[in-house]
């Protein structure tokens, strides 16, 4: 039940902590849906704010009402699948179900398209045509086509005594508003919804436990007690720990938590050879010296040689090629990248490099290293070769 | 409005006949005696010559030009075929005002003999439609009995300012005045307003008093003639002038009817009349013999030269409106007035409605109650009952959706018609004796079979045409049709299924329940506020409304073109007076006080190209489509050549800027073509800088635009107040206090007009929710606009950086603190995150490995509260902030506190 919860999205019966705005924006389509009045709307919030949960719950509410079930038709865009106008119109074409299409097929040209669309909506007036919903996800994409046409004409309608469309877009932009051209914008009715986490922790851990406790109609009712206590000692747990980065959503576990936080580059550096993570040494140390500035094999090489030098030991004595091998496999794993995009001209052991990690990284990486030689570490302690 | 363009579908080829009769060695041309017209895909062809009457085709399909042609004459390579044409005009093309002048109501087929000379009297011979009869009546003769189809009369002359006599010498002699030099038409009077609004499907009908104002209001454009006055009980004859419409139904349909009329040979001549006719023509040369025999001689002789000139030829023209029955002997017809109820329902053929029982029996059908009390046999009460119900008819009409309703009542008519058979065999009988001859009653008994096909088959037509048009019409079935035993009545009743519009209009399906009206005061004062309501006026635009409509007035008088640039902000009512302005001048135009004019409005945004703008033109101007590049060459074509009767073009062009191009043809053209000299276009274009022409046209157009602008402030407060008011319309809903706030507001921000109304509306809503508090009076008062302006306008920016993670709001202050010790707005990811860990560490917290400090990066940065650079750049990525550093200082303080 629980991963059916969370794996397919089902809807909450009520959505959490945003009562207000389901409040308002069910009012606002329940007066498209039965008036016939065209407005529109932006929900704004971060991601996983809940925006589709939001629309979706009043989606579903405005359904139940009996008369507006039949009474709406619903367009569905995202703007990362619909990239433009030309698509997001066909598709608008589709949905709606006119009637010059056939099958899935639309014909018509780009502009015919439009100036169909148009006409159909144009059409309708207030009072007999059913109203409808758009719906654009990712409506800040939807800015980014050219010239905004499909928004304005949205938009336009939604302003003018025309079919009632509703224009609801979702987008986790703040400043999309400033996306919009100067006429689409005064087209907007400027209604925003924001949808920010306001929650205190205790309400959101409070979430949390409502998430993951069973429906008491669970079949097994010993298991369901017992499940629902050990949930309510994992939120305890989970209060400790993650009391300082709520900023990950749900870790309903602590493993599961750590795996998420877990730092990749780390973990990377873990599996270095020696020769690989002294190389690393030596250009943590050229970018202390130089003050980040970008760095070549060659003073990788040098910076190597001064400290083979001083520890004048055989060990770690390799060839010049062999270092430049383990330079290009650190070059591959992107710990450390090129500059500029230009590889091809300046010969390899001149090419700008920069190191992309943190000090910290690396002396963690060190500390946790198997079998570290020590005067490696020593070396990169000290703080100049 | 959807029009169907059957005239397109049918290719005509034109043929001189003959060799040339004669050639004119200066002018280069070639005179003809005759012409042959035949349609591509049918056999048989008209043959047209001097001194015959023709149909010109014309903007109007429905009502073609009429003309008699003097001369025909081409140029030696043979490719243009030129006609001379004397004009005649039909009564819709007379300007509506001027029917007045005329002193009775007009004959439905009636014509003026045309002596204004705003006309071009040479055309193209190849728009020619069709012959035509035209017959000359003495002025102080009534008008021939019964309305023959293709007959039309002639009694005065109409020189575009006053009605004359027409010398009847001028009717006789075939040459007219002389070929005038061609030349180009200016003003035209014909093809008026009026000629488009029978298009709509406008009925007309007559009305038992022939009320001119009362018609006009209908807005019927063939007028019906008076009605059977005690004193003018002799002269009541309604025909309808008919218009041409090919179907090709009407081949069949003639080659039928010719098979049958061989079999009765006795009444075969008049058969042979009537083929290409209805047997009502028959019957009306049969009247017309009676009373006019002269000028019947000469239209017989003339339908008989028609119809052995082309006995196959494609039926152009339907009318069959001979709606006729005077004669009656007063007892029959009482007092109460015929209704030929001539029904030009959109480019219907006219329908012939001459019983009044007939007539009544249609005009109910399109309306079932009155259809109801229609079978009620008290006459009198029917008279009452048509002049109450065939006022409704125009509502009724043109409606699409009444299409269902209309069959249905198409059926119950018929049954309807049973019910009147025996009434209406009583009547008709009583009424016809002396226009009825016996001989007429044989030829209908011999060739009832005919008339049978005849009917089915028209009414098949008619119903065809209908249904493409709007309604379908029941009966176009003539006076005689009662004459048939009630049963076969029912035969001919198998509706054509309704051919499906060519052009499908798309449609929103409609809902199934009605929207519903708002309830209360604050829901009545929203709905009036949505930008969408059409305001009634438009306030504080006075003298922009007034500047443009002076422009575009003059313009139109003149029939010169011009261009005006109308630039504004958005939301300051550009569109919104161009389009008052518009409506003004439709307005003033059908009162005839300025000269019609079309008006064509496209919008930049509304097309996906700048050439796009070509095919929206040509498709409104003429309701064809063609490509982008076509249509430009056409477009150019018909603003570049002198055309007959031409009228003046306003275009509007919405957000001109998005027309631009690189090489800026589609504007150079949209200016250039009102320059020329035939082009009589006008052009408003808007955009939202003032400065556009020198922006981004280069000199050529920038010149054509001409220095005609005119900028729309944006709203003062005091305007913004006043929009509201002038909105609300005395429904009380605001506190004066609230509304001026709202607009201070605006005014102070934009000035926008939509965005000053939104925020009303939000008021309202909010006042709504927050209703039941006991204090407030119901209305909208200065928290609940507060409220709603904090919402509209407060930056959320603020809220959101209070509600983000404890983590989020670290790397914020982190990103400042590095601002700062750089001095820069801009620091890289590993830069503020070395701030950000020294920061958990004072705030005693866990620091974040760099994978999870990038996370909160990258959140922040989809929020748009961080501008960052490309994630590929990993660590070094750039961070700047996108909001000031006081709004984030200020955010995370009110948050600490």
């Amino acid at each position: 039940i629980l991963r059916q919860r969370f794996c397919h999205q089902r809807l909450p019966e009520k959505p959490m902590g945003i009562e207000s705005q389901h409040k308002h924006l069910l009012e606002l389509l329940r007066r498209t849906a039965v008036h016939g009045e065209s407005n529109s709307v932006l929900i704004v919030g971060p991601r996983g704010s809940g925006k589709t949960m939001l629309l979706k719950c009043v989606l579903r509410d405005l359904l139940e009402v009996k008369d507006v079930n039949k009474n709406v038709l619903q367009v569905h865009l995202n703007g990362l699948l619909q990239t433009d106008d030309r698509i997001a119109l066909k598709e608008i074409t589709r949905q709606l179900n006119l009637e010059n299409v056939v099958g899935d097929k639309v014909f018509g040209s780009f502009a015919e398209n439009l100036a169909f669309l148009l006409e159909a909506l144009k059409k309708g007036d207030r009072s007999s045509s059913r109203p409808v919903l758009f719906i654009l996800d990712e409506f800040d994409l939807f800015a980014h086509h050219k010239n905004q046409t499909l928004l304005y004409n949205l938009l336009d309608v939604s302003q003018s005594a025309q079919a009632p469309v509703a224009v609801i877009g979702l987008t986790c932009r703040l400043d999309v508003l400033e996306l919009l051209e100067k006429r689409v914008k005064s087209r907007f009715s400027h209604r925003q919804i924001h949808l920010l986490s306001s929650l205190s922790f205790r309400q959101y851990l409070d979430n949390v436990i409502l998430q993951l406790s069973l429906p008491p109609d669970f079949a097994d009712a010993k298991f369901f007690e017992e499940w629902n206590d050990s949930i309510k000692n994992v939120s305890e747990v989970l209060h400790q720990v993650s009391v300082c980065k709520p900023s990950i959503k749900p870790t309903d576990l602590l493993e599961a938590s750590r795996v998420c936080v877990a730092d990749s580059k780390a973990n990377i550096l873990h599996g270095l050879s020696v020769l690989e993570l002294c190389l690393i040494i030596a250009m943590k140390h050229l970018s202390d010296i130089y003050e980040g500035e970008p760095f070549n094999f060659q003073m990788v090489h040098n910076e190597f040689k001064k400290f083979l030098q001083r520890k004048s030991q055989s060990i770690y004595n390799f060839d010049k090629p062999v270092v430049m091998k383990a330079f290009e496999h650190l070059q591959q794993l992107e710990l450390i990248k090129s500059v500029d995009g230009s590889t091809g001209k300046i010969h390899k052991e001149y090419q700008l490099m920069k190191l992309m990690l943190d000090h910290n990284q690396i002396m963690e990486a060190l500390q946790k290293y198997p079998q570290c030689p020590t005067d490696v570490k020593q070396w990169a302690l000290s703080a100049f070769g | 409005m959807v029009r169907y363009f059957t005239r397109l579908r049918v290719r005509r080829v034109y043929k001189w006949d003959g060799t040339p009769s004669s050639f004119d060695r200066k002018l280069k041309t070639y005179f003809f005696d005759s012409l042959n017209i035949s349609v591509e895909g049918q056999p048989g062809m008209t043959t047209v010559t001097p001194g015959q009457y023709v149909l010109i085709e014309g903007d109007n399909e429905d009502n073609p030009f009429v003309a008699k042609l003097l001369k025909f004459f081409g140029d030696e390579s043979n490719q243009q075929k030129k006609a001379l044409v004397q004009w005649f005009v039909r009564v819709c093309e007379v300007p509506h005002n001027k029917k007045k002048l005329l002193g009775r109501s007009p004959h439905p087929q009636e014509v003026f003999y045309y002596l204004g000379h705003t006309c071009d009297n040479e055309i193209d011979a190849e728009s020619i439609l069709n012959t035509v009869q035209v017959q000359y009546v003495p002025v102080d003769a009534p008008f021939p009995e019964p309305g023959i189809k293709d007959t039309l009369y002639v009694k005065l002359s109409w020189d575009t300012k006053t009605f004359k006599d027409l010398d009847p010498a001028l009717m006789q002699d075939t040459p007219v005045p002389a070929s005038t030099p061609p030349r180009l038409k200016p003003a035209s009077p014909c093809s008026p307003p009026a000629a488009a609004l029978v298009s709509l499907g406008s009925v007309g009908r007559k009305m038992p008093t022939p009320d001119p104002m009362v018609m006009r209001r209908a807005g019927s454009v063939s007028r019906t003639r008076g009605p059977v006055s005690a004193s003018k009980a002799g002269n009541n004859e309604a025909e309808s002038v008919h218009s041409a419409a090919k179907l090709s139904a009407s081949k069949t349909l003639s080659t039928k009817r010719r098979g049958s009329s061989g079999v009765t040979p006795g009444v075969r001549k008049k058969l042979q009349l009537s083929i290409g006719d209805s047997p009502e023509k028959i019957m009306s040369r049969k009247d017309g013999l009676c009373e006019l025999l002269d000028e019947e001689v000469d239209s017989e002789k003339a339908l008989v030269t028609k119809l052995n000139s082309s006995p196959r030829s494609l039926h152009h023209g339907y009318s069959l409106s001979p709606v006729r029955s005077d004669h009656r002997p007063p007892n029959s017809l009482g007092g109460y007035p015929l209704k030929p109820t001539s029904i030009m329902l959109d480019r219907l053929s006219p329908t012939a409605l001459g019983e009044q029982d007939f007539s009544r029996a249609t005009t109910p059908s399109r309306r079932k109650d009155s259809a109801m009390t229609a079978r009620e046999p008290s006459l009198g009460v029917l008279a009452e009952e048509d002049s109450e119900s065939s006022p409704m008819q125009l509502v009724v009409t043109s409606s699409r959706s009444k299409r269902k309703s209309a069959q249905l009542v198409a059926s119950r008519i018929r049954k309807q018609l049973n019910l009147m058979g025996d009434a209406q065999e009583l009547h008709s009988d009583d009424g016809d004796d002396d226009c009825f001859t016996p001989s007429k009653k044989d030829l209908h008994h011999s060739s009832e079979e005919d008339l049978e096909d005849e009917e089915v088959s028209k009414s098949e037509e008619t119903a065809g045409k209908t249904t493409r048009g709007r309604l379908r019409r029941a009966s176009t079935t003539p006076a005689r049709t009662p004459r048939k035993p009630p049963s076969k009545k029912a035969t001919p009743s198998t509706p054509r299924t309704p051919r499906t519009p060519r052009h499908a209009t798309p449609s929103i399906p409609s809902r199934t329940l009605p929207a519903r009206k708002p309830g209360n005061v604050l829901e009545e004062a929203r709905a009036r506020l949505h930008v969408s309501s059409v305001p009634e006026s438009l306030p504080c635009r006075e003298q922009e409304f007034q500047d443009i409509y002076n422009f575009v007035e003059s313009k139109v008088m003149d029939g010169t073109g011009g261009c005006m640039y109308i630039s504004g902000v958005p939301g300051t009512g550009k569109t919104a007076t161009v389009h008052e302005v518009i409506r003004c001048l439709q307005h003033a135009s059908d009162m005839d006080e300025i000269p019609t004019f079309r008006f064509v409005e496209i919008n930049g945004m509304k097309m996906t190209d700048p050439h796009q703008a070509y095919v929206q033109i040509l498709q409104k101007l003429t309701d064809q489509k063609a490509t982008a590049d076509h249509a430009a060459a056409l477009l150019e074509k018909m603003f570049s050549n002198p055309a007959p009767k031409k009228e003046t073009t306003v275009l509007l062009v919405d957000e001109l800027d998005l027309l631009w191009t690189r090489k800026q043809n589609v504007m150079y053209n949209l200016f250039d073509w009102p320059t020329r000299r035939h082009a009589r276009l006008v052009v408003l274009t808007i955009a939202n800088t003032m400065d556009l022409p020198e922006r981004i046209m280069i000199n050529r157009v920038a010149s054509r635009l001409g220095l005609t602008r005119m900028s729309f402030q944006p709203y003062s407060f005091k305007q913004l107040q006043q929009i509201i008011t002038s909105r609300l319309n005395k429904v009380k809903a605001f506190e004066e206090d609230a509304l001026q706030l709202v607009s201070r507001k605006v005014a102070a921000l934009s000035g926008d007009a939509r965005r000053c109304l939104d925020i009303c509306r939000r008021a309202t809503e909010i006042c709504e929710h927050s209703a039941p508090q006991p204090s407030s009076t119901g209305l909208v008062g200065m928290s609940h606009v507060m409220e709603a302006l904090d919402e509209m306008f407060s930056s959320s920016y603020i809220t959101a950086i209070r509600c983000a993670s404890v983590q989020e709001q670290l790397f914020l202050r982190a990103v400042l603190a590095e601002f700062r010790r750089l001095g820069l707005e801009e620091a890289t990811f590993q830069q503020v995150f070395v701030q950000h860990r020294a920061l958990c560490r004072v705030e005693g917290l866990q620091p974040l490995s760099v994978s999870e400090g990038l996370a909160v990066c990258q959140r922040l940065g989809a929020c748009r509260l961080l501008l960052l650079e490309a994630s590929r750049l990993d660590v070094l990525q750039r961070v700047r902030l996108n909001v000031s550093q006081d709004d984030v200082l200020y955010a995370l303080k009110a948050d600490r506190a």
